[in-house]
């Protein structure tokens, strides 16, 4: 059998599986719909617009979010990676802010802005932040010291030699950050709307289960997967186009 | 002289930084950005305090545990899948999907299964974090070089001592990257977790905190999460360094020739 239909077997043995643990009993019913029920639901979900707002509200959160961490991230780090004092005295500081988890921020979010969407875009532009800049810093160290002095021997100046070395040669690497500056930006958008109560799909899942709409509770969940799911593959196919020239893409490389 | 410009890069920006936030946050009456000393203070005699028994224990002990459930999980299925073709395309899609629901969604739905106590929080922290673990321990079994494995099976290297001796190390650059993902989610599950109708804990004190307006007992606890957050990417990186010493080694040698 070919991978796909592989694939997709595994995915119907997912949905069967779900369907009859909680008719046999293995889990409970109450806490746990058969996915017709949740099929259903999502359905019927997909039918009310207050839906569909909150689908566009969660996304307009991370869209925002992550062009936000995007541009300063790659500005910063294009800054800081062409010179060299700047990246060495940034190095420590960057090492200590980038592991501190971004839910750290949510009291000072809501002391701030309450449940606005600045709230949200403050957690998905932290979250996302790091994980661009550390590709950029990476990407513009991996310039080929041949390369810069030719166009610097060729009196290209500062702006030209960014233009046509540094950033062609950081490209696959900001690709690869704004795929994972994506996926974490979505997180960080649910759970911001999940705990803080900024308006979408988090927000409408704390009611679904708060209310004891079970059913509801689960669809949506499932929304969310499909959302990052989508999310994934428009990156990787938006990597793979906009690099199809580099040879990271003509073998595949793990991440 | 290299070794006071290695200090002075090391911690001249950090310091500044501090500096600065001290004193411009000195005279502040503003409510909302008190000054660092207050803050400071409240971090001394709070979570260095009675909070660190009573609230960063607790956390940290239902990390530590949901992120080695999470670990065992994950290699012991990661290492079943990688070596099979066909369960490796089963399950792939599945995988991709549970990968890509963002793990505080899961939090309402464990609320229903498993309640409101410890194990709720602990199943989430697993569940959360297992994923980029497995995906990175399937993928690194799978990527074992093939001159490598077929070389073992010659020497009839087989069952355990082959899983010992080639597959785990060879697999174990991208293991550790798995491993370290995991981790950044699981401090972020243990926050979020323990959000929603907890007793104890960092998250649940923090928020407390500021439900009540107590703002340097916030930013005290906000400094606390960072800590904690760097002092374990720390302590990760220094394990995955010894670990990981042949492959660092083997890349810079292949770098330089």
């Amino acid at each position: 059998m070919p991978a796909w239909a592989l694939g997709l077997l595994g995915l119907v043995v997912l949905v069967a599986l779900v369907e009859i643990a909680p008719r046999i009993g293995l889990v409970p019913r109450r806490w746990f719909p058969p996915s017709s029920e949740i099929g259903a639901e999502l359905v019927a979900q997909a039918g009310r617009p207050e839906f569909w707002t909150a689908v566009l509200q969660t996304l307009e959160g991370w869209a925002i979010g992550l062009a936000i961490a995007a541009t300063a991230g790659v500005l910063l780090g294009l800054l800081l990676g062409t010179f060299r004092f700047a990246r060495e005295f940034s190095a420590s500081t960057i090492e200590f802010l980038r592991p501190i988890p971004s839910v750290a921020l949510i009291p000072i979010a809501v002391l701030l802005y309450g449940n606005d969407l600045e709230s949200e875009l403050l957690l998905v532009v932290y979250a996302s932040f790091w994980q661009i800049l550390i590709q950029v810093l990476y990407g513009v160290q991996d310039v080929d010291p041949v390369a810069q002095d030719t166009a610097r021997a060729y009196g290209l100046g500062p702006w030209a030699r960014v233009r046509h070395v540094t950033w062609p040669t950081a490209l696959p690497y900001v690709m690869t950050g704004l795929r994972l500056g994506a996926a974490v930006a979505l997180i960080l958008a649910v759970t911001a709307e999940l705990v803080i109560g900024t308006a979408g799909l988090g927000q409408l899942l704390n009611n679904a289960q708060s209310s004891g709409a079970v059913a509801a509770t689960y669809a949506i969940v499932v929304v969310t997967g499909i959302l990052g799911v989508i999310v994934n593959l428009v990156f990787r196919a938006v990597e793979r186009r906009s690099l199809s020239w580099h040879p990271s893409q003509r073998a595949e490389v793990a991440a | 002289m290299s070794v006071l410009r290695r200090v002075g890069m090391t911690l001249g920006l950090p310091v500044i930084l501090l500096a600065a936030w001290w004193f411009a946050s000195a005279g502040s009456t503003s409510f909302f950005f008190p000054p660092l000393s207050e803050i400071l203070d409240s971090l001394v005699e709070e979570w260095f305090g009675p909070r660190l028994a009573a609230d960063v224990w607790p956390s940290l002990y239902r990390l530590a545990a949901g992120y080695a459930l999470a670990v065992v999980v994950s290699l012991a299925l990661g290492v079943l899948i990688g070596t099979s073709r066909t369960v490796r395309a089963l399950t792939e899609p599945v995988f991709e999907f549970f990968r890509a629901i963002p793990p505080p969604v899961l939090v309402p739905i464990f609320i229903l299964l498993f309640g409101l106590g410890d194990g709720m929080k602990i199943v989430v922290i697993a569940f959360g974090c297992m994923w980029p673990i497995l995906l990175n321990t399937v993928e690194g079994v799978r990527a074992v070089d093939e001159v490598l494995s077929d070389t073992g099976r010659v020497y009839g290297l087989r069952g355990w001592s082959r899983l010992r001796h080639l597959v785990l190390p060879s697999a174990s650059p991208q293991i550790y990257a798995g491993l370290r993902q995991g981790l950044s989610v699981a401090i972020i599950l243990m926050v979020i977790s323990e959000l929603f109708a907890a007793e104890n804990g960092l998250g649940y004190a923090v928020v407390q905190a500021q439900r009540s307006f107590a703002i340097p007992e916030t930013w005290a606890g906000m400094l606390m999460l960072g800590l904690l957050g760097f002092l374990l990417s720390l302590l990760f990186r220094l394990v995955e360094n010894r670990q990981l010493a042949w492959y660092h080694g083997l890349r810079r040698a292949q770098r330089s020739s």
